[in-house]
């Protein structure tokens, strides 16, 4: 337990390490579907302090790793157009496609612009009147709020170049169908802190009773973590399967009912492919009909382009928690953050980075529970 | 990129029908837009902030305190779009700035 006196209330964090390990009757698998909780649960070594008390599996919570290539590939070609200006968040450029990355079409002559906000990509098209702009529309429930006033406002504007390619997802229909999936190990969840911000947990309440799996509500830091960990086993231990919430400070029970509303006025439920995972139902958000004028895919033919994972990659049982990333054979040799094959090795929330950045060093062996760690930042 | 960032609203308006403001975020302002707080929001309140868009308002103690812990944790990713994209306010075009922007999302040390 050396790594907790790093952090920011390290008697709390002892304290909830203890709880947790005394509480802890057998060996409980969690999971998190959240990149940024993948991210400080690796970065922090909390797999480690937790001994062989709870497993974390990491889920498929971060929007750049899952979404699929068909679509980067779609975005590769609107962006090789000469009449697009193609807009995107930061994390998308270096996301490989079936055959380069936006970071390349951009070095070949092709328009891409990163931006801030889905505003920002509506401002441009304003001023490009000669251009199409288009805007990769990615994310979980936190961003589509944002991403449907952007339309909102093409539409309210009447700003008819612009558009945008609908990547959204959805964390509830994930989590029932890793629950489904016939070698599932999950037996319970922390669910993302900023995404139930937006929608709430009225979604999450059917699902921890049919299955009878414990869903905790969730903040991102090390002791919210911690914390949510505690609930989800205390809950494990009583036989209890409920959503409760750890992170009350910034979460209600229906979220923030004006952001749902926009949603559900510009966005509607359909199938969704899940990079690595393939088609989850209506676990993605999609354009209404009467939004269709500012759907690249319908204003653009893009029906045509279809695509094949590379299966070097085994980023799907990574995201379903078959494998840890340094399970994978391509984990550090084919497959690197300057060379990445698959997107979980791209985002700083991808699984596979965060083991590259700060527990690379650990073995396949390593990989079950209550492992001894060597990281790769030395921590004093 | 599901993590928002707190800052303090500093200015707030109205922009083409939809409630606008400046947010402070240790010292980086940015317009945001306020629509999904619009009930409750005043200037001097803290929100967090997704991609443009402020989407809940937390006090001052929490603000604070989850802004060190993100940074603590490289997890200020949008922080570093902003600085990389520049133009505090008004967003205006986005394009003198975007050649620098090299792998702006990717937080990873």
């Amino acid at each position: 337990m050396k790594f907790l006196s790093e952090y920011r209330d390290p008697e709390l964090a002892t304290a909830l390490v203890q709880q947790i390990r005394s509480l802890s009757s057998r060996p409980w698998t969690l999971m998190e579907v959240c990149g940024g909780q993948t991210h400080t649960i690796v970065k922090q070594g909390i797999l480690d302090v937790l001994g062989d008390s709870v497993e974390m599996i990491h889920g498929p919570g971060c929007p750049v790793c899952v979404t699929p290539l068909e679509q980067i590939d779609r975005a590769l070609h609107l962006a090789g157009r000469p009449d697009v200006i193609f807009t995107s968040f930061g994390d998308m450029l270096r996301v490989p496609g079936s055959d380069c990355d936006l970071f390349q079409v951009r070095a070949q002559g092709g328009d891409v612009q990163v931006v801030y906000s889905p505003l920002d990509a509506l401002e441009l098209a304003r001023a490009n009147p000669d251009q199409e702009v288009v805007f990769f529309a990615v994310g979980f429930e936190t961003t589509a709020p944002a991403n449907a006033m952007a339309v909102w406002q093409a539409r309210a504007l009447g700003i008819e170049n612009f558009s945008v390619l609908v990547s959204h997802v959805t964390v509830p229909p994930a989590m029932t169908a890793i629950l489904e999936s016939s070698d599932n190990r999950v037996q319970g969840f922390l669910a993302a802190g900023h995404v139930c911000t937006v929608m709430g947990w009225e979604e999450y309440e059917p699902i921890a009773d049919r299955y009878q799996v414990p869903i905790v509500v969730t903040g991102f830091e090390p002791v919210d973590i911690l914390e949510g960990i505690w609930m989800a086993i205390k809950q494990l231990e009583e036989g209890r399967a409920e959503v409760e919430n750890q992170y009350a400070r910034s979460v209600r029970r229906d979220g923030n009912r004006q952001a749902r509303d926009i949603v559900s006025q510009v966005f509607e439920l359909v199938d969704r492919q899940w990079r690595g995972i393939g088609e989850i139902p209506m676990s993605g958000l999609g354009l209404r009909d009467e939004f269709a004028a500012w759907d690249a895919e319908r204003k653009f033919d893009l029906q045509g382009i279809t695509a094949t994972e590379p299966a070097e990659c085994r980023a799907g049982d990574v995201l379903r928690g078959r494998i840890k990333p340094i399970e994978c054979a391509a984990f550090g040799t084919t497959c690197t953050p300057e060379n990445p094959l698959g997107a979980p090795m791209v985002s700083s929330e991808g699984a596979c980075a965060a083991y590259w950045a700060y527990a690379r060093y650990r073995t396949a062996d390593d990989a079950g529970e209550g492992f001894a760690v060597q990281n790769a930042e030395p921590r004093s | 990129m599901c993590l928002g960032i707190p800052g303090q609203v500093v200015e707030m308006y109205g922009a083409e029908g939809l409630p606008m403001g400046v947010v402070d975020f240790g010292g980086v302002r940015r317009e945001v837009c306020l629509a999904y707080v619009a009930d409750e929001v005043e200037v001097g309140s803290y929100a967090i902030v997704h991609v443009g868009f402020a989407i809940s308002l937390v006090d001052e103690d929490e603000a604070l305190r989850t802004y060190e812990a993100l940074k603590e944790l490289d997890q200020l990713d949008e922080l570093e779009w902003m600085s990389d994209i520049g133009s505090p306010r008004p967003p205006g075009p986005v394009s003198d700035s975007v050649e620098g922007a090299e792998q702006p999302g990717d937080g990873s040390p």
